[in-house]
């Protein structure tokens, strides 16, 4: 099984790098870009035989105590079958 | 008063960190591996600057895991002295010994060169030997430097004037343009609300000897010094 970590600055926080790609695209005549925020992707594999309960619950918990720093960041995940939870 | 110093893969400050304490300040003073789990009976740690774990994932984000950072929690839980300086501090950030997080440089770039920052409060053990509004001079060295924590954190650290270092102009004037990353109020280093744990991101052992063209970091350690020796001969 294997889950997609999406991790982003928060909107709250001021992305320097994102704004900076969203000039870049504008100088290069991309108009229609309104924002860019970047972030992280993280493609996990996991042990099949277990639930996408237990699944969900472990990549919560890693996504929280580790892939993010929560003080500025966020996530969202997808598991295989493309179900995306905030 | 015997200082460790933490080294993790990745660490490139610790020697003149060491070098600093031993030799310009003459106290006792060694090494700590990373894969530690206790700290050797030492009176003060280190925690110094350099890319541990390559800043993978994020500044100071491995690191925390390592076996020497539970031994640093409890001994900083216990009253212990412990100053983080660079990646030392993100470090801190990271493990939650200090509140607030580091964002990139708000220019995006990375910026070595001497700033000045003005002591804030010299009611902490690393500032104790200065006085409040004294400008150091001091170097920065960092891409992540650009302090960042919530209203009501930020609130907290300066009601209880956790706020030690902020970037000013030479002459003590805290402005826009002495602010090197963007931080939020200006902010260069933090100590937590019992006061025994600071992080900053300039390199005070880097501003210790006047043959390094300033020594006005060396206030820092000295006051810690003096601070652990005032303690030990009270007990």
């Amino acid at each position: 099984m294997k889950a997609r970590v999406f991790v982003s600055l928060k909107r709250s926080v001021l992305d320097p790098q994102g704004k900076t790609i969203h000039h870049s695209l504008q100088n290069l005549g991309y108009g229609n870009v309104e924002d860019v925020r970047q972030g992280k992707f993280f493609e996990i594999t996991l042990d099949p035989k277990i639930s996408s309960e237990q699944a969900r619950a472990e990549i919560e918990k890693m996504a929280k105590s580790v892939l993010t720093n929560p003080v500025i960041e966020e996530f969202r995940y997808e598991l295989e079958a493309g179900e995306a939870r905030a | 008063m015997k200082f460790g110093v933490l080294i993790f893969p990745g660490s490139n400050c610790e020697h003149d960190a060491y070098h600093m304490v031993g030799k310009v300040l003459r106290q006792p003073v060694e090494f700590i591996w990373h894969q530690s789990k206790d700290l050797k009976g030492c009176d003060a740690i280190v925690v110094p600057g350099g890319f541990s774990y390559g800043d993978y994932l994020r500044t100071g984000a491995i690191a925390r895991f390592s076996p020497v950072m539970e031994a640093v929690r409890k001994f900083a839980a216990g009253g212990g002295l412990v100053i983080g300086i660079c990646n030392g501090f993100q470090i801190l950030l990271e493990s939650g010994l200090l509140p607030g997080a580091m964002l990139r440089n708000k220019g995006l770039k990375y910026v070595c060169r001497h700033v000045h920052v003005r002591v804030e409060s010299a009611e902490t053990p690393f500032t104790g030997s200065a006085r409040r509004g004294d400008v150091l001079q001091i170097p920065i060295g960092h891409m992540e430097g650009n302090y960042f924590a919530d209203d009501e954190t930020l609130r907290q650290l300066e009601d209880n004037r956790q706020v030690i270092f902020r970037y000013c102009t030479v002459d003590g004037q805290i402005t826009d343009a002495a602010n090197p990353n963007g931080s939020l109020a200006n902010i260069a280093g933090i100590c937590n609300e019992q006061r025994n744990v600071l992080g900053m991101m300039p390199h005070p052992e880097r501003a210790s000897e006047a043959v390094l063209g300033c020594d006005d970091g060396l206030v820092v350690f000295q006051s810690m010094v003096n601070s652990l020796a005032l303690v030990a001969t009270r007990s």
